[in-house]
């Protein structure tokens, strides 16, 4: 039976991490693990590097042969441990169960660049294989130096070089010493053929302790002295705090101190459940603010923003005149609402303050930036704040991790550094997380009397990106320093469009303002422009009376691409013919829809085909079947990527059919999964896939690309069954019904 | 004299503070008793985060006050099994791999094990109805619904 009290390793864990936290840059703290005695290599006390062009940044050598990993990317749930593990496992020739893996710690861990875009593995991924490449050139020039024999003598087997008769463990080889080396670019990694680990699908080592109680999260975790912070939201997006009364959280045992700074107001308590009760029970007045638009003339809004910029993202001959030409021409506009993370665990941090040193355990996606962010915020040298990875419920972009990690900045300082855990809740997350910004496109084309494209133009009307990364609510609040502007993400990713068409023109306004604090959510922007350029594809097929996928053949000149559309279509076992299909007698409709995406025009290559049925009497969409075709390169993980991929389709079959963020002129007014529904059981689709394996290309992402083509796969769908075209994120039925209406 | 309250969890007695008889069990077991499984994810009964059996029963800790347990027995996740020992339910997400971030897998191992203890051969359509309302985001819904059917033929 479980031990009831916390357990060992939980208050060693807890009281480690305060410890370790500036002095002894040796002993890391495992992952999940209790802190690391011993130095894993090299006992000198000058700290662990973390540059990114060093060997010693990415991976270490115990003198017990036990290899630490050194991550800056970190798993958000995703896997990404068991795949990292994979990948320097097979380069360095050591058992998986033999490497620890430490990650996203500002002061072990190199800065790889936030754990996003699906770069993990493409880029970060990488970086550590180059690593180990070089790491395994030295152990076989140190192997052969020790044996004195040529370097092509020895071999490296499970954490041993090899010469003859005669063997040692890596340990032994490095006595106790780093590498001291940079990462060589030129250093061979191995040939693809000679996998055992890579490309085979691994268990992930975390999932035992998280399905049986066992793992730790962010929000499990403890510190010593721990405090309890929550924060009271202002009553308005902008509204001023005209006064408090904090006699009215008086009768409350275990309140410690009622934080005003600015318009930020927050309850420190003893217990979690005192600080819960004190931020409920504590009266604030607010100024009336009703600063945001009116939800139901969102676009109209949008489209009235001022633009700070026009970025173009491609241009191909003269498409004005190319239309002026056309035989036929085509105009829509498509929309996209504004959504929420919906992480199922609302974020949050634990910091503590202790000589002018902050320590802070986060699950941040992006603990180097947040370590800048917070620096600044609170005037300290960025040196003397540091961010440590725990990880948290699912993360899909920036959600609000790090306005939680600067809530309990602000609240820590309050009480004299003392440990501020702040735990946000439903309502915090849903209201006061930054959202993915409404997108709206223009699009225009032009068909010769045969059928064929001759022009395309689209105009994207999405929010600026004038900050260098999301400004902390806490800073906002409290108006303390802090970049000011909006981090929408890297929104004009497919924009442009992978059809050779001889005239395109393809541009995006940049507003200069949004309604909500925008930030990314999973394939921000790319989503939205795949679902307006497939769909209009798929428009202009119909216009066409062309098949849709024999239509997009028809102009894709790429062979990845053309051989995943063939692939695409022997899985869902195409039937070739022009959409809509016969009009079909009932109530309910069935069709299928498709889509294709180059992700970024660069990287990874999607296919899908999606299945619905549409109840005409109702307006709701159905999507029974969802089919994949997948090619990013190599393939690390296959159940991994399976999984990835899985949820890309079911999260944004939720994002397409039913998600928006609601709001009145003062605040966000979707705060919980009633007025914010997501997906659930019975409604789920069938995922089935065809993945394709390339061992000897480069691996590219997956964690984002699938979710661009959903949305559009599922509106081609709906107009395959009924005839009608959706052009507006979420596909909720009252619009299929006034679309019905329309026709 | 600060009130305690006497709880049996996990087949274990486990005495509580109870000065408070309308905090959540969900608090008391995490914070108190120092326990993982049940996870804080709305504190309003939606999303199952916070399951625990009360009795054999899938029940939300996150709106179950103290004062409302009386003798009822209850189980977390942990109580069900270890890493090392994991029950059929347990083994069964495992050997599907049926977790992205696992978040929401303690209500979804709670509220199948209550499923299984009631019908032992549930169909998926069975599974997916008993799980409408526990929520997942990462959308690992199909894999978890394969890991119940798998955990009943094994049971």
């Amino acid at each position: 039976m479980h031990d009831l009290m916390p357990t060992r390793r939980d208050l060693l864990r807890a009281s480690a991490g305060l410890v370790v936290s500036f002095t002894l840059a040796r002993h890391a703290m495992a992952g999940g693990g209790e802190p690391d005695q011993k130095p894993a290599a090299g006992s000198s006390t000058a700290p662990k590097p973390v540059a990114l062009d060093q060997v010693d940044s990415y991976l270490a050598i115990a003198p017990d042969n036990r290899v630490t990993l050194y991550s800056g990317k970190v798993d958000l749930g995703t896997g990404i441990e068991t795949a990292f593990t994979q990948i320097l496992a097979e380069e360095l020739e050591v058992p998986a169960e033999n490497i620890t893996f430490i990650s996203g710690d500002t002061l072990l861990t190199p800065d790889q660049g936030p754990t996003f875009g699906s770069l993990s593995i493409q880029s970060g991924g990488m970086q550590l294989r180059q690593a180990a490449a070089t790491a395994r050139k030295a152990l076989l020039a140190m192997a052969a130096d020790r044996f004195h024999v040529e370097p092509t003598a020895v071999t490296l087997q499970a954490g041993r070089v090899i010469a003859g008769e005669r063997s040692v463990p890596y340990g032994d080889l490095l006595a106790d010493q780093r590498f001291a080396l940079k990462v060589d670019p030129n250093a061979p990694t191995k040939n693809p053929a000679t996998f055992k680990v890579v490309g085979t699908s691994v268990p992930r080592a975390d999932i035992p302790p998280k399905v049986t109680g066992r793992f730790t999260y962010m929000q499990d975790y403890k510190v010593d002295g721990m405090l309890h912070g929550r924060v009271v939201r202002p009553s308005g997006i902008r509204s001023s705090l005209q006064s408090v009364d904090r006699g009215s959280v008086q009768g409350i045992p275990g309140i410690v101190s009622v934080v005003q700074e600015g318009n930020f107001l927050g309850v420190v308590a003893e217990t979690e459940w005192a600080a819960i009760r004190g931020a409920q029970a504590l009266k604030a007045t607010w100024s009336d603010w009703q600063g945001l638009p009116e939800q139901s003339k969102l676009f109209e809004t949008v489209r009235a923003t001022k633009v700070e910029k026009d970025e173009i993202t491609s241009s191909t001959g003269d498409p004005k005149i190319a239309l002026d030409k056309a035989a036929r021409k085509l105009k829509a506009t498509y929309e996209f609402a504004i959504h929420t993370h919906g992480s199922i665990g609302p974020s949050c941090a634990i910091v503590a303050i202790a000589d002018n040193k902050l320590t802070c355990w986060t699950a941040s996606q992006s603990t180097h930036k947040l370590r800048e962010q917070l620096a600044t915020m609170l005037s300290m040298p960025r040196e003397n704040v540091r961010c440590i990875y725990v990880e948290g419920s699912g993360c899909y972009g920036r959600n609000g991790h790090e306005d939680a990690a600067a809530d309990a900045a602000v609240l820590s300082r309050a009480v004299g550094g003392r440990p501020v855990r702040v735990q946000w809740s439903r309502a915090d997350e849903h209201g006061w997380d930054p959202k993915g910004p409404p997108t709206m496109l223009d699009l225009q084309a032009g068909l010769d009397d045969q059928g064929n494209v001759v022009a395309w133009q689209s105009e994207l009307f999405i929010c600026a990106t004038s900050a260098p990364f999301v400004p902390l609510l806490a800073a906002n609040l409290t108006d303390l320093p802090r970049e000011h502007g909006m981090a929408p993400g890297g929104v004009t990713g497919d924009s442009a469009i992978p059809y050779a068409f001889p005239a395109v023109h393809t541009m995006a306004h940049r507003l200069a303002d949004a309604p909500l604090r925008p930030a990314w959510i999973r394939t921000p922007g790319r989503m939205q422009n795949t679902f307006a350029n497939e769909s209009f594809m798929d428009e202009l097929a119909a216009a066409a009376n062309a098949d849709p996928l024999a239509f997009r053949l028809k102009y894709l000149k790429d062979p990845r691409g053309i051989e995943l559309l063939h692939r695409l279509a022997a899985l869902a076992k195409w039937d070739a013919r022009p959409s809509p299909q016969r009009r079909q007698g009932g109530d309910v409709a069935t069709g299928r829809g498709m889509s294709y995406v180059k992700y970024e025009l660069n990287r990874t290559y999607i296919g899908a085909v999606a299945e619905v049925e549409v109840k005409r009497s109702t307006g709701e969409i159905r999507v029974t079947r969802f089919n994949v075709a997948h090619d990013c390169g190599q393939i690390i993980n296959p159940d991994g990527l399976r999984n990835q991929i899985e949820g890309n389709v079911i999260q944004t079959v939720s994002r397409t059919l039913m998600e928006e963020v609601t709001f009145n002129r003062s605040h966000v007014t979707s705060l919980d999964w009633a007025s914010y529904p997501i997906i659930t059981f019975p409604d789920v689709p069938d995922v089935v896939m065809d993945l394709i394996d390339r061992p000897n290309e480069k691996p590219w992402g997956a964690g984002e690309p699938t979710a661009a083509v959903v949305p559009s796969a599922v509106g081609n769908a709906v107009f395959d069954a009924i005839g009608v075209r959706l052009r507006s994120v979420p596909m909720k039925p009252e619009k299929v019904l006034a679309a019905l209406r329309a026709t | 004299m600060p009130k305690t309250a006497q709880l049996t969890v996990n087949g274990k007695p486990a005495l509580v503070p109870a000065d408070d008889g309308q905090i959540p069990l969900l608090y008391v077991l995490r914070n108190d008793l120092g326990l993982h499984g049940p996870r804080f994810g709305c504190g309003l009964g939606q999303c199952g985060a916070c399951m625990v059996l009360m009795d054999g029963k899938a029940t939300r800790s996150c709106i179950t006050p103290l004062a409302s347990v009386g003798q009822a027995k209850i189980t977390t996740l942990e109580g069900l099994g270890s890493p090392e020992q994991p029950s059929a339910v347990q083994k069964a997400f495992i050997d599907e791999q049926a977790v992205q971030c696992g978040y929401c897998i303690n209500g979804m191992i709670i509220q199948a094990t209550d499923l299984l203890s009631r019908n032992h051969f549930p169909s998926a359509s069975d599974i997916k109805q008993a799980l409408a309302n526990n929520l997942c985001r990462c959308g690992t819904h199909l894999r978890i619904v394969r890991a119940v059917q798998r955990a009943s033929r094994s049971i």
